[in-house]
């Protein structure tokens, strides 16, 4: 939907190559691409001057390299300090001595508490710990049955009953007690923080419980508004740390730099799914390079490992280099490629993707259209496509409903891939060792490496000019940063 | 390499597949000894979550509920204040989108003070407005869009004073919200009237189709609710409770059942029940998981084959929602042809600016606006209150 600053940023950048220095008004541009990117993102307008104020500073000190692209090195310099920006002290969760260890959860309605109470329940058990859950939003209608089946789902007991949230608070603490639970988890009922009555009353559940933690919900997704909610919130209950909701959606998630930025508390954990186990700590690094909207390599892998099926996938990685890759094998590809959302989605993910390309309809009715001319072929000719003659070339056009210029041109383009993937295979095996049966064995390692090249690292094909490999650039040249 | 720079879709899904393969397998290859991935069986995980606002107290503000019905009148509304004529009805919920609203007004008040202070116009009150609109949620490319006539305007000699700057920068923000009808279409005569409610989790969507639901049976129409959000857990006892507070029919499915199926069943209770209007939940969903709107397209086509007639499928967001509220809008207009939008939670200090993006680049509507947690707390949006609002 936005531009990403590294496509902002490529306009300027040209225009200014052949400059031998860049003036005050370069920079000021440059600026303003970066705080338009920041803007865009949701970070909030009194940190996003704060921010280009201080990437300003360190601009100006920088830009005598002349090893680095001035873009690469203004977005290296943007990066780091959102990174520090977002990171610094992380929350290390120590347990009370006397236990148990209590976490209050509080946010504006809507924000995620419920789920993101129950996913902490299960990260704690996890963690060889035994959580009891303690329902205290009493004014949702049915939140407290929300939370008892999550808790069912989770195998974590919940605690509640009818009446004042403070009181249900303070019996859940006595009955984890009770029960030797070792951590308790009050779930407190969403409220507005302008709203006086109910921030006293999650102030005074506050006061009896004690918490050890108290963690602020933030929606993914919220605007400039984020800052003054953490603010109330922070000065009546004393935050701990932040959890971030709904990150899986596709908001830039600015308001994660704002409430850092404003509360100084860390952003302990971030909620990326709907099921129950997706939570896990949070990663400055790869908030940075989002809120910039240059793509999210490791979150796209993760998404990827848990929708491709880990055997099939290893196995058409095996004969990817090998080049015994068919069309069949492609096809298959295509299928648990879908099942990670929409193509233009999944694309806005891939750091360095050219802007024509990402602009471009890469609707999924092209992979439909794809998909229908290798449906058309015949098994024999999926995997032998240097078969398919004149004749057969009109058949499958027919059958798919397609030109047979379409055809032409997926077979073409099938035979380049196949042949750059042999040729990674190639540059992958050990030299001079065979494996079993006299087959080339492939080093796998090796071979992951490349192809992770291809992605992440300097090794961009051409036709692919992005930002190669950002954060952290230059310790490991062949490897992209996220595997360091 | 890949030689072709024409963007074609084989090279982009064998890049994509390389890297899902490779990210994959090399993971495995890190991690030893893989898990053997005991997924958590049981589906309804719920969603993000919790959302919809509470209810203060238990009982409902029957007394209220005859200027309930009329707030969900806005289409008379509408025309009187374009019109001009000052009704005093209208004013009264004038006043009253003022005076809730009011909580939050500081900022902007204080802001609108600081350049009226100034002596003429300068950088600083170009920089104060700007700063203003952003922290609304305005979105940088509409506040650009507004200002730029005005620094025109300004230079050209034709406004002079800070005050006229910023009554033309109303005018300029209430011309953006140009549309005319913005009534709920409700027509008693044909088979069951369907209104559905989509939007991310967290909105207040069933919130909100509790508060109509009242409106609706204070004004004596029949409404029957159907519980589509199967997947969040309790979701339909949430909206269960509702339906007996507002004393409306309720039509729920299995849990982690199909929602389809429970918005068609619910339909064609309401016609062999002779209900008017039914109200279907749907379960929250982030708009970029596109099985999840695959499956509100499917909600859409199995209502309309229903016996009754959808004429509103209303997007609900909330207030506080930054720039993705764009995005959440145009995928949602695009899975389902959204008629209007609820903006929701418009009482604490968020301003919901990103409905003058959806309502420009969209054409989407703005219906209904949320101001509170009570059965009463819906009120028709109008232009020139909620830019006022803002304003004052």
């Amino acid at each position: 939907m936005f531009d990403s600053l590294s496509d902002r940023l490529q306009g300027i950048v040209k225009r200014l190559k052949g400059k031998g220095r860049l003036t005050e008004a370069d920079v000021d541009e440059v600026m303003g691409e970066i705080r338009t990117a920041l803007l865009e993102a949701d970070v909030n307008i009194s940190v996003v001057r704060d921010v280009v104020a201080r990437i300003r500073e360190q601009a100006i000190g920088a830009t005598v390299s002349e090893a680095l692209d001035p873009s690469q090195q203004i977005i290296k310099i943007v990066n780091a300090e959102l990174i520090a920006m977002l990171g610094g002290e992380t929350l290390k969760i120590t347990y009370a001595s006397a236990p148990p260890t209590v976490v209050l959860m509080a946010g504006l309605q809507g924000s995620g508490k419920t789920t993101s109470a129950a996913k902490l329940a299960r990260w704690f058990k996890s963690q060889g710990r035994q959580p009891l859950l303690v329902g205290a939003d009493l004014q949702r209608p049915a939140a407290v049955d929300q939370l008892r089946t999550l808790g069912n789902q989770i195998g974590v007991p919940v605690f509640s009953e009818p009446g004042d949230p403070v009181t249900t608070a303070e019996r859940g603490l006595a009955e984890a007690k009770r029960l030797g639970k070792d951590v308790l988890i009050v779930d407190t009922a969403g409220r507005l923080s302008i709203d006086e009555e109910l921030m006293r009353e999650v102030a005074n559940i506050s006061g009896k419980v004690k918490p050890h933690y108290t963690f602020l919900v933030v929606d993914a997704m919220t605007g400039q508004d984020a800052v003054s909610v953490a603010e109330a919130f922070h000065e009546r209950l004393a935050i701990d740390g932040v959890i971030l909701s709904k990150l899986d959606g596709d908001a830039r998630g600015g308001a994660a730099l704002s409430v850092k930025t404003v509360i100084g508390r860390p952003i302990a954990f971030a909620a990326t799914g709907e099921k129950i186990d997706a939570f896990e700590q949070f990663h400055p690094d790869r908030m940075a390079s989002r809120i910039l909207g240059m793509g999210d390599m490791l979150t796209l892998i993760e998404q990827a490992e848990k929708v491709f099926e880990a055997d099939k996938a290893e196995e058409a990685a095996q004969r990817m280099l090998e080049g015994q890759f068919t069309l069949e094998d492609f096809l298959e590809q295509l299928q648990q490629l879908k099942k990670m959302g929409p193509l233009s989605g999944v694309m806005g993910m891939l750091p360095g993707m050219p802007k024509e390309m990402k602009n471009a309809q890469v609707g999924d009715d092209m992979v439909k259209v794809t998909e229908a001319i290798i449906r058309s072929m015949t098994a024999e000719e999926r995997r032998k496509p240097e078969i398919i003659n004149g004749s057969r070339r009109t058949r499958i056009a027919k059958g798919s409903g397609t030109e047979v210029s379409d055809v032409n041109k997926l077979i073409k383009q099938f035979t380049e891939m196949q042949k750059m993937m042999k040729r990674m295979g190639v540059m992958a095996q050990p030299k001079g060792k065979q494996g079993k049966g006299g087959k080339p064995k492939i080093n796998k390692r090796q071979a992951m490496r490349e192809l992770s090249d291809m992605m992440g690292g300097a090794g961009m094909p051409q036709g692919f000019p992005g930002m190669p490999g950002l954060p952290g650039q230059g310790q490991d040249p062949g490897m992209p940063p996220f595997f360091k | 390499m890949l030689a072709s720079s024409t963007p074609n879709i084989l090279i982009i899904v064998a890049i994509l597949a390389t890297v899902g393969i490779s990210g994959v397998a090399f993971m495995r290859l890190r991690k030893p000894s893989p898990k053997s991935a005991p997924e958590t069986t049981s589906a309804p995980a719920s969603s993000a979550n919790d959302a919809h606002a509470s209810v203060a107290g238990n009982e409902v503000a029957v007394s209220d509920s005859g200027s309930v019905a009329e707030m969900l009148e806005p289409k008379a509304k509408v025309e009187a204040t374009e019109a001009g004529s000052e009704d005093t009805a209208v004013i009264d919920e004038i006043a009253d989108l003022k005076e809730r609203t009011a909580k939050t007004r500081g900022v902007f008040a204080s802001a609108f003070a600081k350049v009226r202070g100034r002596s003429g116009i300068d950088q600083d009150t170009w920089d104060d407005l700007e700063e203003t609109l952003l922290k609304a949620d305005i979105g940088i490319g509409l506040t650009t869009r507004l200002l730029e006539p005005l620094r025109a305007s300004v230079k050209s000699g034709e406004i002079r004073t800070a005050d006229d700057l910023i009554n033309a920068l109303r005018n300029g923000m209430t011309a953006q919200l140009a549309t005319t009808d913005r009534s709920l279409h409700l027509d008693a005569t044909v088979g069951p009237n369907v209104w559905l409610f989509v939007g991310v989790n967290g909105v207040g969507k069933t919130t909100t189709i509790g508060k109509i639901a009242t409106a609706e049976r204070a004004k004596g129409t029949s409404v029957l609710m159907a519980a589509g959000d199967t997947f969040r857990a309790a979701a339909a006892e949430q909206l269960q409770v509702w339906s007996e507070r507002s004393g409306a029919a309720f039509v729920r499915g299995a849990e982690g059942g199909d929602p389809a199926s429970v918005i068609f069943d619910g339909i064609q209770s309401a016609a062999a029940k002779n209900i008017t209007l039914v109200l279907g939940d749907t379960a929250g969903r982030l708009q970029n998981k596109s099985n999840l709107m695959e499956e509100l397209k499917k909600v859409r086509r199995v209502a309309d084959k229903a016996e009754g007639t959808v004429n509103e499928v209303l997007l609900v967001i909330d207030a506080t929602t930054g720039q993705n509220g764009l995005s959440q809008a145009r995928e949602f207009a695009a899975a389902t042809d959204v008629t209007g939008v609820v903006l929701t939670k418009l009482d604490g200090s968020a301003k919901g600016g990103i409905v003058f993006a959806i309502e420009t680049d969209l054409g989407i509507p703005v219906k209904l606006v949320g101001l509170g947690e009570g059965a009463h707390d819906l009120v028709p949006f109008t232009p020139s209150e909620y830019v006022s609002a803002l304003f004052e």
